[in-house]
Formats: structure tokens, C-alpha cells, sequence
């Protein structure tokens, strides 16, 4: 590979247009030598330069008072009392785990993990959002295994527990399966470390893992489409250490406690090029690295590869000189590689000596203010119709229907996933998987938790990205609220195909405008994210996939509220319905059509109905709440008392909707609450000018509905909980 | 009595234990670093759960030979209560400081789950705050737990009452589809001869607060703050 001549062609190989090449030779105003090309293609990749969504990702709004640091950091910071500030961000492995599921699963968590410990957060909770390909798809089985075991492997080993996220199912995803994983942490609000560099003379220390030849542009590789040769691609994917990177997180946290550090930052996509590039760039200043310092696991490394190396579990800091034998001392306490590889110059250039040689020697002004950006060419599809209900032939039973649509792949129970999370570790887990719309995580010594959730309807994004867009947002606030949370932020996780294409970037443009809308009508800014581009297999995108991280506060973790019902409640149904089947999985599933609009997100409904349900769970009138989302409200009702063992008699709809468009409808802003007595909380819900109504009461063993039919909660739970062992057990 | 939690790099459920001791012996247990050989006046040594080492080798395998063995062996010739929990008890089963071996679950997967336990004896300082008979919840979450012995050491144990807890249904019945891990006999804890050192896989720890789901793990913490 050394051999090759360092040309255009070199450059495009590594991902660099002819135009990119020849800007980066106009920078330099001589030839590049192999680890300047390196440096360049890494930097300019759309994963580490977001030159097609940058743009674009300013409409969204990143700004509220709670607000401490948002997107340009590590990781999205908000402030949530008691002196605490919540630090979290969502980021895809995608690529990587469809070449090698375990690995590309593991080392997913691992880096978000790493992006906020790396902010002074001990991490306290991990999720996932996961889309999978057709379960009839040879691949899928494989795909699935393999990133499950991979996300257990890594964050059970490393002690976070996983409590939430959400899996779908799409041939869409076949050749291309996205992993998104969330960490969240919790720090000290005045002792929060970003990555600027500062004080010229200052160590540049490099601790963690050894330097290996894995991965190397892992980040080039994730800007690119698959195609047949997606297999060969397997020597770029990193390999996961979680046994090493639970002792950097213990070993850098215990650094933190002290005033040593002067700046960090993971050493994640393209490793030691961006994380030195970014901490001198983001400070203003320059930095020297001494190649031959880098712990090396393999021998004759070169500069290329060292700097190249995306391998796992590795952290750069700036240290204050007089505190690095003090951190030295706690580093090799936790048996950890700790060497002084480069200082902090005034030069404002990246220079990188090996074995004698100055291997690179970049600017990092024009680096940075000259990379690209495009304002690609975009092309918005036209809307689908609104599909009436009356035009919906339905002959099915509620009973029928509803049994089957509870053990389809979308909505059928992830127990059998969830237990091979270790969801319970830490002590603080208040609502595990499936116990509430969000999960519940108590904040240590104290009596406050956080809310946590991911969202996203895919089916939704691909008819209307711009509905799509507004919908996830809107669901990741309504399910934190249905937990009696306050919906405080949101990482952002977009994933799209080639965005070369109009279409695609035509979609990710009204995904967008879409978020920004019910970001701002929901006060639930945007304070980090991740942008996947090149999500296509042999030129077919994904469905869009904005996947939203949204984080809540309840300052009583007991005041928490599940969706576990219990017996002589009354369920009242807040908000309104309209029997909206298009897009609708009732749709899908049981008529066998895929088209209609997506049901709308009416944001100010949406707010009252959150604010209303919010105070009445807070003031404890609700046993148990659930949001109305896929599949409709009779799906919401079999949850709640598959959760509860208790069965429900339903009252009739309303008689200007058809039944089946009622009961499975996915109009959006609903909650079912269970609660003692009705009358009092429509009235209330009058009052605040929000729908409500008593739709039926919990007691003995069966769903019985309003057409007549009957069907035991046990004959439920076996349907609900057949798919997955049955798809992955033998 | 006076508690301390070993701890060995990976180990990462120090903390549960923590918070679990605290609430019993209303005092913070000592921490114990891997290194160290000299425990001072420490009555109760616990050893968490986690992936000491990373589990890269046989689980525990490398624990076993840390430097703090030394001092957790004399402990236990001393007549010491020792508690071993998942990890823990896979260190102690290394160590030969109880029988048997922890081989990978049944079915092959990580389970993380509740699961119900069956109080197989109740005159011991771990067990005294459980009635005869009683079944308790608690959270499993391993790889490894698949108790295996041959079948003289398996006879032993039950010959003299060696068996602490056993997986069963919620209403304390020993089935094969309550004992998830496949252990032998459907054991879940052994203690030793002198009734001083416990081994269990499941987590007591994490279910001693209503607010987390019930206090069903406390009467072991509970137990052995009044012995």
C-alpha cells in the first residue's frame, strides 16, 4: 500500500474527491506525503466533517436555559439540579456492525460511552436503537444475534446497565441494519472537561489501550456505500476491550477529581488524526506528536497506521506539567498505558515525527475552515394522500386482529433481547425494559431520576420525513412525560442513504425541518447528535431514520409511573382520535397495505395533553399511563394489561369512526391513564381543553371488546411473546 | 461486625454491594484493593460481581491468583465470613475456597432477569432473617452461572446440608424451567462446611429497595449485620 505513488487516484481510494485532493494540495502548496493524505481524507470524511448535513443541522434549535453545553462538543450537557448536569449523546455503528455484527455492536457502545466520561460523567445508563432487515432475510438472524450479544458483551462487562431503546424490523434495512447507541451520565456541574487545548509546553498524553492495526479508516469506510464487497471491509472494524475501558473509566474519572487535566477527548472515529486535530483546532493552538512515544501493540507500525488506528479504549489529554506524575501514578494504579506523546506548541500546525522523519506537518486553520461543505441539491417527494378510514376494507375481528398485530416483529415483546441486557447493575434502575414508556434510572444518593427513551418510526419518515421528523420528537417527549418526567433534551441520531442523491438529501432536509419544528414547540432542544450518511446497499437507501435520544427529569423518583395496570381502574384516554390508519402497522400487518399519509403531530395539542398528563401523575391521581404510539389504542390497552396480568372491559368508540379505525388508528398525542375514578380527571381534562375520555375498566382475566369478541390476557402474552425465540432459538 | 468489598479490576457491581451493606450495617464497608495483604479488623469480606479481569481467561480464574487471596485465604482458615456474589462466587469457586465451577449458561446467552430463590436452610449468619421455606426474588444477570459439580461433591453438599439456595417458581418449587442457568440440582448458593463463607450467583444487592422493585434481597444484608 506505501508503494502506491500519492496521487488523485490514492486520494479517491481514500475517499477524496478530485476537488478535496486538490484543495488539500493548494493547503499545503507541495505534495503530500501517505499520513497527510491520511490526515485529510479522515478530517474531509463526511463522518468526522459533516460537509452535506452541516447546513442543514443549523435549523435545529440547541438553546434553553437548561442548557449548558450543546452540539460541537464531546457530548450534549443540561443542567438538572442539585448542583448535577446530565451528560449524553446517541451515536450509529451501523456500517461496522453490518460487517461484523458483535464487534461493530460493541465497539459502538464503547465510544459513546467514551464520548461522556470523557466530559467528567460517570455513565449511568446505555440504550439502543436498532433497525433490522426482514426476519425472512437470510442475514437477519445472523445480524440480530450478533449485534445483541455484542451490545450485552460490551456494556454488561463494562457495568452501565442498557434499559431501553427500541428494535425494528424493514427490508429496507436488509443490507443495511443501524445500530445507534446512547450513553448518559451524570457529573458535577462545575466539573464538566471539554477537549479545547491550551498552554503551549503542555504534555499531550495518551492513555489506554495499545495501538493496533484495526480500523484503520473505519471513518472513510463509514462514509461510503456498500457494495458487494461489504465483506472485504472487515479489517476496518475496531475490536471491542470493555474489561479495559471500565478501567479508564475509573481511572480517568478518579483524575478528574484532581485539577491535572486541561483538556480531553476520546480517541474515537479516525483516533489519534481527530482527536489531536480537534483538541489544537478547537484551542487555537498547535501540537507536536512523537509517534515513536504511541503505545504500539504491533510492531513496524507506521506513521500512516498509527495515526490512522481507530483501535478501541484510548484517550488524549492536556495535562498541566506539574500534575502528570500524579496522573501517571493513577493510571498505572489501574494498569493502564499512560505516555507523554507530544506538546502543545504555538505554532497552529499538526506535526507528527516518526523515527526521525517529520511525517505530517498540516495547518490547522485552513484544515478546518477549508473543509468542505455542500449545499447539496435537494428533491422533496411528493406527500402521500390521506388514506379515510372508510376507504380501509375491514374484515377482521378486534380480537383477531389484535392477537396478531401483538406477535408481529414491530410490536411483539423484546424480552427476549432486554435479557440479555444487564439492566439492574448500579442499583439505581427504578422502571427496567418495559416497565414504563421511558426508562426510569434514580440518580445515585439522590432522590431525583432521569427519563430515557429513543424514538423513531421509520414507516412514518419514508412516506413523510418531514411528518416523520416531527412525530419522533414528538413521541420521545410524549413517553418521557408518561413517566411523570420533564422533557429536557435530545440527542439526534439521523440516518439516511447517499446524500449525492436528491432524494435522499431532500428527505434529510425535511426530516429536519420536521425536528426543529417540535424542538421548538416542546422546548426540547437539540444538544448533540450523530449524522450516518451512506446508509445504501448496492444503491437501495434505507428507510430515513432520524432516531431521537430524549432525556427527562423527575425530581421524585417515586412520583414514576409504569405501564403495569392493575385491577378496578378506570382507563381514560386523553387526547384525540380520529381513526388515522394511514401508515398505521394495523395497516401493514392485517389489510397488507404500506401507503396513506402518517398520522400528523399537532404540536400544541400535543404540549397540553403532555402538560396535563404530566401534573396529574405528579399530583399522584395516575396508578399507570401509557402513550397511545404503534398499533393504536387497542395495542396501548393489551400492553397495559399484559403488564398488569389483568384483563379490561372495553365501552364502545365514538360512533363517527369505524371501529377498527378507532381501535387501531396511530393518531398521535394520546396517553391512557389508569386511574381510580374517571369523572374527575375529564373533567379536569375539560377544563385544561384537552380530549378526554373513560374508555373502560380493569378487573378479571380477559380483553373484553366493544364488538363482542373476548380474549384472555394469557392468549395475549403467548402471542406477544412467541416471535422472538421462535425467530432466534434454534 | 465490620464489612469490606474486595475489589479486583472489572469488577462493577462494588457499588450495589455499597449501597446494600450501608443499609444494613448503617456504616460504608471498607474498600479493599486487589493489592492489598493486610485486612485489618474486617469480620465480613464480600466479593462483587462483575468481569474481574475482563473474565478473559475461565471466569475468576485470574482473581483467584490476586495478590489480596493471600489475606482472603488466612480470613476464611480464621473462621471469617466471606460473601461471594456471581463474579464472587466464581472467585471462590477458582480459589477451591468452595466446590464445584461456574460453566456458561444453558442455553448459551447472558440472562438478566428476575429469578425466585429458594432458602434451602436458615440457621446460618446468612440466611437467619428468612423463614423456613421462604422464597425470595432476585435479579440474575450472568453468563456463566451453570453450577457444575461431579456428582460426589453435588452428594456431599446435600449430605451435609451445604446447599443455601436452590432456583425454584415463586411458590418454591424446584423446576427445570425456574433453574434458567441449567445449574446441577438447581443449585443458585453453597456454603462452606463451616457455614462461614456463601457463594451465590444471583443478586441480593439489587433488590433492597422498594422503590427498585421490593426489598427481597435485604434479610441477607440484614442477617449479617446482627450475626
Amino acid at each position: 500500500m506505501t508503494q502506491r505513488p500519492i496521487d488523485a487516484a490514492l486520494a479517491r481510494d481514500f475517499g477524496l474527491s478530485e476537488e478535496e485532493y486538490a484543495r488539500a494540495l493548494a493547503i499545503m502548496g507541495r505534495a503530500l506525503t501517505l499520513a497527510e493524505l491520511g490526515v485529510f481524507s479522515v478530517m474531509w470524511s463526511e463522518h468526522c466533517s459533516y460537509k452535506s448535513s452541516r447546513n442543514f443541522l443549523r435549523q435545529l434549535p440547541t438553546k434553553a436555559p437548561w442548557v449548558i453545553h450543546g452540539p460541537g462538543e464531546n457530548a450534549g450537557v443540561v443542567e438538572i439540579g442539585h448542583g448535577l448536569a446530565c451528560v449524553f449523546k446517541m451515536e450509529s455503528h451501523n456500517h461496522p456492525s453490518f460487517i461484523e455484527p458483535y464487534q461493530g455492536a460493541a465497539t459502538g457502545v464503547g465510544g459513546i460511552l467514551r464520548d461522556v466520561f470523557t466530559m467528567g460523567a460517570r455513565p449511568i445508563a446505555n440504550l439502543n436503537a436498532l433497525r433490522f432487515g426482514d426476519p425472512r432475510h437470510p442475514v437477519t438472524r445472523r445480524i440480530v444475534d450478533g449485534v445483541v450479544r455484542g451490545i450485552g458483551g460490551y456494556g454488561n462487562c463494562v457495568g452501565v446497565p442498557t434499559v431501553g431503546g427500541e428494535i425494528n424490523f424493514h427490508p429496507a434495512f436488509n443490507g443495511n441494519p443501524l445500530v445507534n447507541a446512547m450513553t448518559v451520565g451524570v457529573a458535577p456541574i462545575d466539573r464538566i472537561f471539554l477537549s479545547a487545548a491550551a498552554g503551549v509546553g503542555n504534555p499531550v498524553v495518551y492513555v489506554g489501550s495499545k495501538t493496533g492495526r484495526d480500523g484503520i479508516h473505519g471513518a472513510t469506510m463509514a462514509s461510503a456505500e456498500f457494495g458487494r464487497d461489504a465483506e472485504e471491509k472487515r479489517p476496518t472494524v475496531q475490536v471491542g476491550d470493555p474489561f479495559t475501558e471500565k478501567l479508564l473509566i475509573e481511572a480517568c474519572l478518579e483524575l478528574m477529581r484532581t485539577d491535572a487535566i486541561v483538556a480531553i477527548q476520546d480517541m474515537g472515529a479516525a483516533g489519534l488524526t481527530s482527536s489531536s486535530v480537534e483538541m489544537a483546532g478547537k484551542g487555537g493552538v498547535g501540537i507536536d506528536l512523537d509517534l515513536d512515544a504511541v503505545p504500539q501493540r504491533e510492531t513496524g507500525m507506521s506513521a500512516y497506521e498509527m495515526l490512522l488506528s481507530e483501535s478501541q479504549e484510548r484517550m488524549l489529554m492536556v495535562l498541566r506539567p506539574e500534575r502528570a506524575e500524579a496522573a501517571r501514578a493513577i493510571f498505572e494504579k489501574w494498569q493502564l498505558d499512560f505516555a507523554v506523546i507530544g506538546r502543545i506548541t504555538d505554532t497552529g500546525r499538526f506535526v507528527a515525527r516518526h523515527q526521525g522523519r517529520v511525517e505530517a506537518d498540516i495547518p490547522l486553520a485552513p484544515l478546518a475552515d477549508q473543509a468542505p461543505l455542500y449545499q447539496r441539491p435537494t428533491a422533496e417527494g411528493t406527500k402521500p394522500a390521506e388514506l379515510p378510514a372508510a376507504r380501509v376494507e375491514n374484515r377482521w375481528g378486534l380480537a383477531e386482529a389484535l392477537e396478531r398485530l401483538l406477535g408481529c416483529p414491530d410490536l411483539c415483546s423484546r424480552a427476549w433481547v432486554w435479557e440479555q441486557y444487564d439492566s439492574t447493575i448500579g442499583g439505581q434502575t427504578v422502571k427496567r425494559p418495559g416497565a414504563a414508556d421511558a426508562a426510569v434510572v434514580r440518580i445515585e444518593g439522590q432522590a431525583m431520576a432521569l427519563a430515557l427513551t429513543t424514538d423513531c418510526t421509520p414507516r412514518y419518515c419514508a412516506a413523510d420525513p418531514e411528518a416523520g421528523g416531527r412525530q419522533a420528537v414528538a413521541e420521545a417527549w410524549r413517553n418521557l412525560t408518561a413517566t411523570g418526567a420533564r422533557p429536557l433534551a435530545v440527542t439526534d441520531n439521523l440516518n439516511f442513504g447517499n446524500p449525492e442523491k436528491p432524494e435522499v438529501m431532500g428527505s434529510f432536509a425535511a426530516a429536519i425541518r420536521g425536528m426543529a419544528s417540535a424542538c421548538e414547540a416542546l422546548n426540547f432542544p437539540v444538544v448533540s447528535g450523530n449524522v450516518s450518511l451512506y446508509n445504501e446497499t448496492e444503491g437501495r437507501p434505507i428507510l430515513p431514520t432520524p432516531a431521537i435520544g430524549g432525556v427527562g427529569v423527575i425530581d421524585d423518583a417515586a412520583a414514576a409511573v409504569g405501564i403495569a395496570l392493575g385491577p378496578w381502574l378506570d382507563l381514560v384516554l386523553v387526547g384525540q382520535s380520529r381513526g388515522w390508519l394511514g401508515q398505521s402497522l394495523w395497516l401493514r400487518e392485517i389489510a397488507g397495505r404500506e401507503d396513506g399519509a402518517p398520522p400528523p403531530v399537532d404540536l400544541a395539542a400535543e404540549r397540553a395533553a403532555g402538560d396535563f398528563v404530566r401534573g396529574l401523575i405528579l399530583n399522584g391521581t395516575v396508578r399507570a399511563c401509557h402513550d397511545v404510539a404503534d398499533g393504536g389504542l387497542l395495542v396501548a390497552v393489551a400492553e397495559m394489561a399484559m403488564a398488569g396480568n389483568v384483563g379490561v372491559r372495553l365501552s364502545t368508540g365514538p360512533r363517527e369512526v369505524p371501529g377498527h379505525a378507532y381501535w387501531f388508528g396511530e393518531d398521535q398525542g394520546r396517553y391512557l391513564l389508569a386511574v381510580p375514578e374517571a369523572a374527575s380527571v375529564v373533567r379536569a381534562a375539560e377544563a385544561a381543553g384537552v380530549a378526554a375520555v373513560r374508555i373502560g375498566h380493569s378487573g378479571g382475566a380477559d380483553l373484553t371488546l366493544p364488538d363482542g369478541g373476548t380474549i384472555s390476557v394469557v392468549r395475549l402474552r403467548a402471542a406477544h411473546e412467541a416471535f422472538f425465540p421462535a425467530f432466534m432459538g434454534s | 461486625m465490620k464489612p469490606g468489598i474486595v475489589l479486583f479490576p472489572g469488577i462493577n457491581r462494588e457499588r450495589d454491594m455499597a449501597i446494600a451493606l450501608e443499609r444494613a450495617f448503617g456504616h460504608a464497608p471498607r474498600m479493599v484493593w486487589h493489592t492489598e495483604t493486610d485486612l485489618g479488623d474486617l469480620d465480613l469480606l464480600v466479593l462483587p460481581g462483575g468481569f474481574s479481569y475482563g473474565d478473559y481467561l475461565r471466569c475468576g480464574a485470574m482473581a483467584a491468583q490476586a495478590p489480596v487471596m493471600g489475606a482472603v485465604r488466612a480470613h476464611v482458615a480464621r473462621g471469617g465470613y466471606v460473601l461471594g456474589v456471581c463474579n464472587g462466587f466464581q472467585i471462590l469457586t477458582e480459589a477451591a475456597l468452595l466446590p464445584g465451577a461456574l460453566l456458561r449458561n444453558a442455553g448459551l446467552r447472558f440472562i438478566s432477569a428476575d429469578c425466585h430463590l429458594r432458602v434451602e436452610r436458615t440457621d446460618t449468619a446468612f440466611t437467619a432473617h428468612w423463614q423456613p421455606g421462604a422464597v425470595f426474588r432476585a435479579p440474575m444477570a450472568h453468563g456463566d452461572g451453570n453450577y457444575f459439580a461431579d456428582a460426589a461433591t453435588l452428594d456431599r453438599l446435600e449430605g451435609e446440608n451445604l446447599v443455601a439456595f436452590r432456583y425454584a417458581t415463586a411458590g418454591g418449587e424446584v423446576t427445570a424451567a425456574a433453574n434458567r442457568n441449567g445449574s446441577a440440582r438447581a443449585i443458585a448458593g453453597i456454603l462452606s462446611p463451616n457455614l462461614r463463607v456463601l457463594g451465590l450467583m444471583p443478586h441480593p444487592e439489587d433488590l433492597v429497595d422498594r422503590l427498585l422493585g421490593g426489598e427481597d434481597g435485604a434479610p441477607l444484608f440484614t442477617a449479617l449485620a446482627a450475626a
